[in-house]
């Protein structure tokens, strides 16, 4: 093994893995550090399903077009006109030949006339999902020559005289030093923190080596308060639920806090973007915590969710399993029309977190910029932990692996680029 | 029934799968979930019956151990599997027989030596066996045509009726609920489902029998041997046509019909099944069942002794080991269709009307898509 790595790339999510893959394929000496261990390796790309791409015409994994221009357009909708517009252009125009690149790499991709898919224009659909992408990047990683570690984290980050890294990654007890030319950061975006809050990611993507780097000069972008979250079941895991403890079925009930008091969320409609104002409303209410309340109706047009509702004949009945006010809920639900009659059913709810408008800002090579103005040369960023260049607010389906694929290739190669040179 | 522990962690596991939908592309197995909150018994068991056991959903699944809500459709699907099989055999007592594969095994066994012993019986010991003379007519000096007739007509027969019977109480316990519409066009489908095994692609790349990396080891290794299958029925049949129309008796010369169908059949089998029992014996220990993977070697050993005793009569025929090699293939032959009804050989059929279930619910669902398309233009 060599004493001094061309490319070091921390974080074995799809940003990680595209960084390492890009830089091995130009001839760099890479390593990737995973800080999961094998069996949960991927970040949160592990519980993607889609990716969004830009395409002019019909393609077998993708009907119709979605332009470069549309593509673009909406990010500037979604996000306010807050997205930094000349990165974005130029990392869209790369997502055009995103699914040559990662068949090329062992992905295997739907046919949207296989299976229970929706119609998609936008995005391109993963064959088993974001997993089995991971997997797949992983076996190409280590056909190609790359140095894989799991459960190991990366601690210190430093400069030696010559300027070559010196990063120290923690494995159990044990302790390495490890030299690199270029470090590629790729360990995801930053964790939240807040009362009742689940965290729909994996547990092994904490923001901690992001927090490293801001100690050690790097420039923030975005908001660290702002998150993306969803109403999601109260009873699934802390972390990494993933998609199957989201509850989509607000529009169809009434929605009550721990005091059993109707909870409105102003402007969540029944369209594509309730479930983030709903997220944002949960949030708010005591202790983080919601419960919708649904009839026999409402529950037929819910989508299956991984763990069943309570259920009960009465309001009272509802309100004993819930630990909530008889004679409250039995106002609520009688103040609410949407309800028809027994018997009742009930989610507990919290609101999960997804990602935070937050991260390192990065120049068009993927760089990472320094407070003071000037630009790291050899350490760059990809995935999550830059995301906010681009999503600094809001949200648009499929972008995380798209973006963690576009910046990841990027980085990698200007990361080997400059260590060969 | 299954137990209630199995039919509670079935519904667990499958609310999970539907509420997640990404395994939808495949196989039939998720899309058969769209939109599902709860699943009934028969509804489990069709499932389990559909599923291949290809493990790709494993492998894909981001649920899976350590995550705690430790999913595992392979092996709860093969579990249920089991219990679907003892729980539509016919007749009922060999239903043990899938909860302890000893069953089959012994019958196989027993079977097999009682045949033995009854063609020895005449000739008085294993010495007088081996003064049996080759040449034609050789095989009935050594046991009578009617007995020979008798025990296989017996044997085969008793499997076809046991398998013939368990079948139609599965498929009714799958199909009641269902209304189904059986039409040329879903038979056809599901028989080119059958024939292609496509429900081991994995949604294309292939199964997943020993880690994340595709294969289609298993699709290929099991149509060779069932091809094999098939090429011994037809020796069979072929000599059947040669003794009584052509009145040729065996053993019949080395590059007439029978033998070159029987060789090439012996040895498709024998190849199958030894590439299926190499993935077998060392299958991924999480997403297999323990259970399910004894019912496979005890049914791919008894499928490899009886083929090889076969192909060993037939080096051996002109020798002097002719007479007990043939009470040997005689005796294991006849165990076989006899251990058959209590054994893996009822996956065929099971996850043949699984798959007619299958195809018949896609196609009623492409007209009825086609007639909303239509009534929306």
């Amino acid at each position: 093994m060599p004493t001094t790595w061309d490319v070091l790339v921390i974080g074995g999510g799809v940003a990680g893995l595209s960084a390492v893959i890009a830089a091995r394929r130009l001839g760099a000496a890479a390593r990737l550090i995973e800080s999961a261990p094998l069996a949960l390796r991927g970040g949160n790309a592990r519980h993607a399903r889609n990716f969004r791409i830009a395409h002019a015409e019909p393609q077998f994994f993708a009907p119709g077009a979605y332009t470069e221009h549309e593509f673009l357009s909406e990010l500037v909708r979604t996000t306010g006109g807050g997205t930094d517009v000349d990165l974005a252009r130029s990392l869209i125009a790369d997502t055009t030949d995103v699914v040559d690149w990662l068949a090329g790499n062992g992905v295997v991709l739907q046919n949207p006339a296989i299976g229970a898919i929706p119609f998609s224009r936008r995005t391109a659909f993963l064959l088993g999902g974001g997993k089995a992408m991971i997997n797949a990047l992983y076996e190409t990683a280590e056909k190609i020559g790359v140095v894989i570690r799991y459960d190991s984290e990366a601690m210190v980050l430093g400069q030696n005289g010559a300027g070559l890294w010196e990063v120290e990654i923690r494995k159990g007890a044990a302790t390495e030093r490890v030299r690199a030319q270029t470090v590629v950061a790729a360990s995801g975006g930053p964790g939240l923190r807040a009362e009742g809050l689940i965290l729909r990611g994996g547990a092994y993507s904490d923001g901690a080596w992001m927090q490293r780097l801001i100690e050690a000069g790097a420039r923030t972008i975005g908001d660290p308060a702002s998150g993306h979250m969803v109403a999601v079941d109260a009873r699934g895991p802390r972390v990494d639920g993933g998609i199957v403890t989201r509850i989509t079925a607000l529009p169809y009930g009434l929605v009550v806090d721990r005091d059993a008091f109707a909870v409105e969320s102003p402007g969540a409609g029944s369209g594509r973007t309730h479930y983030a104002r709903w997220g944002a409303r949960i949030a708010q209410c005591p202790e983080g915590l919601a419960f919708l309340i649904l009839d026999a109706e409402g529950l037929s047009r819910a989508p299956p969710s991984a763990l069943a509702p309570v259920r009960a004949a009465t309001p009272a009945g509802l309100a004993e399993a819930l630990g909530l006010d008889g004679a409250a809920l039995a106002r609520a639900v009688e103040g609410a029309k949407k309800l028809a009659g027994p018997p009742f059913f009930a989610f507990p709810m919290r609101a999960g977190l997804t990602f935070v408008h937050f991260g390192l800002a990065v120049d068009g090579s993927m760089r990472v910029k320094m407070r003071d103005g000037r630009i790291f040369p050899t350490l760059f960023a990809a995935g999550m932990i830059m995301a906010a260049n681009i999503l600094p607010r809001g949200y648009l389906a499929g972008l995380g692996v798209t973006l963690s694929v576009v910046s990841g290739r990027r980085a990698g190669e200007a990361a080997a680029r400059h260590a060969l040179a | 029934m299954p137990s209630p522990d199995l039919a509670r962690e079935a519904e667990r596991v499958l609310r999970i799968c539907a509420a997640c939908m990404y395994c939808d592309g495949l196989c039939p197995v998720f899309p058969a979930l769209t939109g599902k909150h709860e699943h009934s018994g028969a509804e489990k068991i069709y499932l389990a019956n559909l599923c291949h056991n290809c493990r790709a959903c494993w492998h894909d699944c981001q649920y899976a151990p350590p995550h705690p809500f430790a999913v595992n459709v392979p092996a709860t699907l093969a579990a249920l599997r089991r219990e679907s099989y003892a729980d539509h055999v016919w007749p009922g007592a060999l239903g043990r027989g899938f909860r302890r594969p000893a069953l089959g095994a012994g019958i196989f066994v027993g079977v097999a030596l009682a045949v033995m012993l009854m063609v020895l019986a005449p000739h008085g010991s294993w010495a007088a066996l081996h003064r049996a003379r080759p040449g034609p007519g050789s095989f009935y000096a050594v046991a009578p045509l009617g007995l020979m007739m008798g025990l296989a007509g017996a044997s085969a027969g008793w499997a076809v009726l046991s398998l013939v019977i368990s079948t139609r109480r599965f498929w009714r316990a799958i199909s009641g609920e269902a209304r189904l519409r059986l039409s040329p066009r879903a038979l056809m489908l599901a028989a080119a489902d059958i024939v292609t095994l496509r429900h081991l692609d994995g949604g294309g790349p292939g199964c997943n029998e020993t880690g994340p990396r595709f294969s289609q080891r298993r699709r290929i290794f099991h149509q060779i041997m069932v091809a094999g299958f098939v090429l011994l029925v037809a020796a069979t049949l072929a000599a059947a046509f040669f003794q009584h129309f052509l009145g040729v008796m065996p053993p019949f010369a080395p590059m007439s019909l029978p033998v070159v169908l029987g060789v090439a059949g012996g040895v498709a089998v024998v190849v199958g099944a030894a590439g299926l029992l190499a993935i077998e014996a060392k299958p991924e220990r999480e997403p297999s069942e323990r259970g399910e993977t004894r019912l496979n070697l005890v049914f791919l050993v008894m499928i490899e002794i009886v083929v090889l005793s076969g192909l060993a009569l037939l080096l051996w025929r002109d020798t002097a080991a002719m007479g007990p090699l043939l009470a040997l293939h005689l005796g294991l032959v006849t165990g076989f269709f006899a251990a058959v009804p209590a054994s893996k050989a009822l996956h065929a059929p099971f996850r043949a009307a699984a798959i007619l279930r299958s195809a018949a619910e896609r196609l009623s669902r492409r007209r009825r898509e086609a007639r909303n398309a239509a009534t929306f233009e």
